[in-house]
């Protein structure tokens, strides 16, 4: 083997830990706020699997604002508003009795994607300003170093909002309202709080977390609306708060990990690996499921999960 | 999560809440009385059974009519078209049945796993990978006589599907892996194999623009019913429903498997296998989803390609649950469902709606449905009270 080709190939390596550092950074934010919302949501006691649908109503409507007005802040808030709706739908369902909270969330799937989809059709193809981002990569003179540090505002609000959720649930009065509620809600009941309310505050709010992170799919990365915008991040979001073991700075932690692998394939791709290209989309799925798969366990309880939860539905 | 809640054992299991309601305290215990109420309470259930999900449906209805008034449309002529669109014509029924066909089969893939208490949405995946295993069986086994070809891609693609969703059932049951998610990642992993195989070593060089599956060949395709336009995957998403209905509703495994469904505590208590019982439900429901990807291959595609991807299997989920997992009640459900995505072409052709006003259509139906759950049982007095204390909770 000549120097040359061994260059090559150490340039391609380095190439693809860049792509997939650049990439872990700019798809997990997503997955960053969905995964934190669906956090919160679950620690009153409750699971939302709606947030699918949530995070591509926030993308229509985050993208739709941001075009109308011109603000692409605008309209994350707009898209936060939009899943602060959807989740105060949800906890209004899931509040009657024998309405099954999973199925609730299936349903709202299907509805926050079709209604999506159908109110967003005029916005394809127009143009909307875009969130800004900040270049961390100036020092350096190479070029995929700079894209691969090209890092959005909404990246830094979610590293900040993972240690917010912390506080907010081990710190503050709140916090331990919400954790009560989701650990007995008997208990809860006992002491006077109101059950279904927290419940609900607590699923509005999750909500419009990963409303604030449909609006970063059309508002930066890949940064347009159109119907093939996600690819089941919402769903995978839940299944990355079992493997955060329902702690948000594991939250932040398993999203980067996630982003990673869900670049891994466009990067090989980058550096001309086309062989397995659609395996290599299915590696963030096949990752989730075999770490779920190795964590789970029939007899025990998962650590830090929320007692209501595990009660037999 | 729920994760590994059905398969716990010891302290807690104590805590569980009885299987049977108590007879109330206050009731004389008089013989014929006793039956009466016994009657009464059943015809209830069964008016129940009809009417909750009828007003469950109208009031869909009226919902997805406000939301079209919305946007401009007048509702009474949307559906209008819809209806001429679904059931107004004989093609147009016929297109109906096409698509009703496939979703009887996938809803099952739900429906059962549903009576053991599992909420599973695998249905998607295993019908993409039951139609590819169809197609390369037929690839293999080129040379042999078309009635052979045709029935191994059958059962190939069952096989496949049911092989696929029990693994998700095995890993609820044997490792307290929560289904629902597992399911949804295992869809996404289906799609992906599907794709690396059609554009790899499946490929058919001569397919350049939609990367396919070698063609199985006219011969080995499986025609049409007698004397209409509908092929022959009807016939077998209409015997799935029977045949698992005589499973779940009349035999000693149906009524093990709804006894884990009802209180899986009490199903253990009683030496029940609940692992094996779980595993054989969703192996079932997964064969059935398998089958419609087959169909799909060897009744129209012809080969296995991204036209698999249909959403068939997330319908399918709806209509498992607006049947309430109950397979007869699957093949009505399925022709609305099969009808309302008939209708949706004629709706972009008429009105301009987009293509997804169906899936609003199905979502507010879903919700509708789930929301109905919560007036079964109760008598039509308390329904209204509960409809008035509901009105005066939304005023207030």
């Amino acid at each position: 083997m000549s120097a040359g080709t061994d260059m090559a190939v150490s340039t391609g390596a380095a190439g693809v830990a860049l792509a997939v550092l650049g990439g872990a950074i700019r798809i997990s934010t997503p997955f960053l706020f969905v995964s934190l919302g669906e956090c919160l949501t679950e620690k009153s006691g409750r699971v939302n699997l709606g947030l699918e649908g949530t995070l591509v109503m926030g993308a229509m409507g985050g993208y739709g604002v941001s075009y109308l007005t011109q603000s692409a802040w605008l309209g994350v808030l707009a898209a936060g508003l939009l899943g602060v709706l959807l989740g105060a739908l949800h906890a209004w369902l899931c509040g009657r009795p024998r309405v099954n909270d999973i199925a609730v969330g299936i349903a709202l799937m299907l509805f926050g994607v079709g209604l999506a989809f159908f109110l967003g059709k005029p916005l394809i193809g127009p143009s909307a300003p875009h969130l800004p981002s900040i270049a961390l990569g100036w020092w350096s003179r190479s070029a995929q170093v700079r894209s691969a540090l090209q890092i959005n505002v909404l990246f830094v609000v979610g590293i900040g909002m993972a240690w917010a959720v912390l506080y907010l649930l081990n710190r503050t009065r709140w916090g331990l309202v919400i954790r009560t509620v989701g650990e007995s809600a008997d208990a809860a009941r006992a002491m006077g709080y109101q059950v279904g309310r927290v419940r609900m505050l607590a699923t509005m709010a999750g909500g419009f977390l990963a409303g604030v992170g449909g609006s970063f799919l059309s508002l930066f990365y890949p940064g347009s609306w159109n119907e093939g915008l996600s690819s089941g991040q919402g769903l995978m979001a839940v299944a990355l708060v079992i493997f955060a073991r329902w702690d948000p700075i594991r939250c932040l932690f398993a999203s980067l990990l996630f982003g990673g692998a869900s670049a891994l394939g466009p990067a090989l791709q980058s550096v001309g690996i086309t062989s397995g290209y659609y395996l290599f989309n299915a590696a963030p799925y096949a990752l989730t499921l075999g770490i779920i798969i190795a964590t789970s366990s029939r007899d025990r309880a998962l650590a830090g999960q929320p007692a209501e939860l595990r009660i037999a539905r | 999560m729920g994760v590994g809640v059905s398969m716990k054992s010891g302290a807690e299991m104590t805590s569980a809440s009885p299987a049977v309601a108590p007879v109330s305290p206050g009731r004389p215990q008089v013989v014929g009385a006793h039956r009466r109420d016994g009657f009464v309470a059943a015809v209830r259930a069964a008016l129940a059974s009809l009417v909750v999900p009828g007003a469950a449906f109208t009031v869909a209805l009226i919902l997805f009519g406000i939301f079209i008034a919305l946007t401009g449309h007048n509702p009474l002529a949307v559906y209008y078209q819809m209806y001429r669109g679904s059931f107004g014509t004989a093609f147009s029924f016929q297109n109906t049945l096409v698509r009703a066909a496939p979703l009887m089969l996938t809803a099952l893939a739900t429906a059962l796993p549903l009576r053991l208490g599992l909420v599973g949405l695998g249905g998607e995946g295993a019908m993409v990978l039951g139609g590819l295993g169809a197609a390369a069986t037929a690839t293999a086994l080129g040379g042999h006589g078309p009635m052979a070809i045709k029935t191994w891609m059958l059962i190939a693609g069952g096989l496949v599907g049911g092989g696929w969703i029990a693994l998700a059932g095995a890993l609820r049951a044997y490792r307290g892996v929560n289904e629902t998610i597992s399911t949804l990642l295992l869809n996404y992993i289906a799609i992906a194999l599907l794709n690396h195989l059609v554009e790899g070593p499946l490929r058919d060089p001569s397919s350049l623009n939609k990367p396919s599956t070698l063609p199985i060949g006219d011969d080995n395709m499986i025609g049409n019913l007698p004397g209409i336009d509908v092929h022959w995957g009807l016939a077998f998403g209409v015997g799935a429903c029977l045949l698992t209905w005589v499973l779940m509703d009349r035999t000693t495994f149906g009524f093990a498997a709804r006894m884990v469904g009802g209180n899986v505590r009490a199903a253990l208590l009683n030496g029940l296998p609940v692992g094996r019982l779980i595993v054989i439900a969703t192996f079932i429901g997964g064969v059935c989803a398998g089958l419609a990807g087959s169909i799909e291959v060897a009744a129209i595609h012809g080969t296995a390609n991204a036209s698999l991807i249909t959403g068939y299997g997330y319908t399918g989920v709806l209509v498992a649950f607006l049947a309430r997992s109950n397979p007869l009640a699957v093949i009505p459900v399925s022709l609305i469902l099969g009808g309302i995505g008939a209708s949706g072409g004629l709706l972009q052709r008429i009105f301009d709606l987009p293509d997804a006003t169906v899936n609003v259509l199905q979502g507010i139906l879903f919700i509708s449905i789930l929301f109905s759950e919560t007036f079964y049982g109760q008598s039509p007095r308390q329904l209204w009270r509960g409809l008035r204390s509901f009105r005066r909770g939304a005023a207030g």
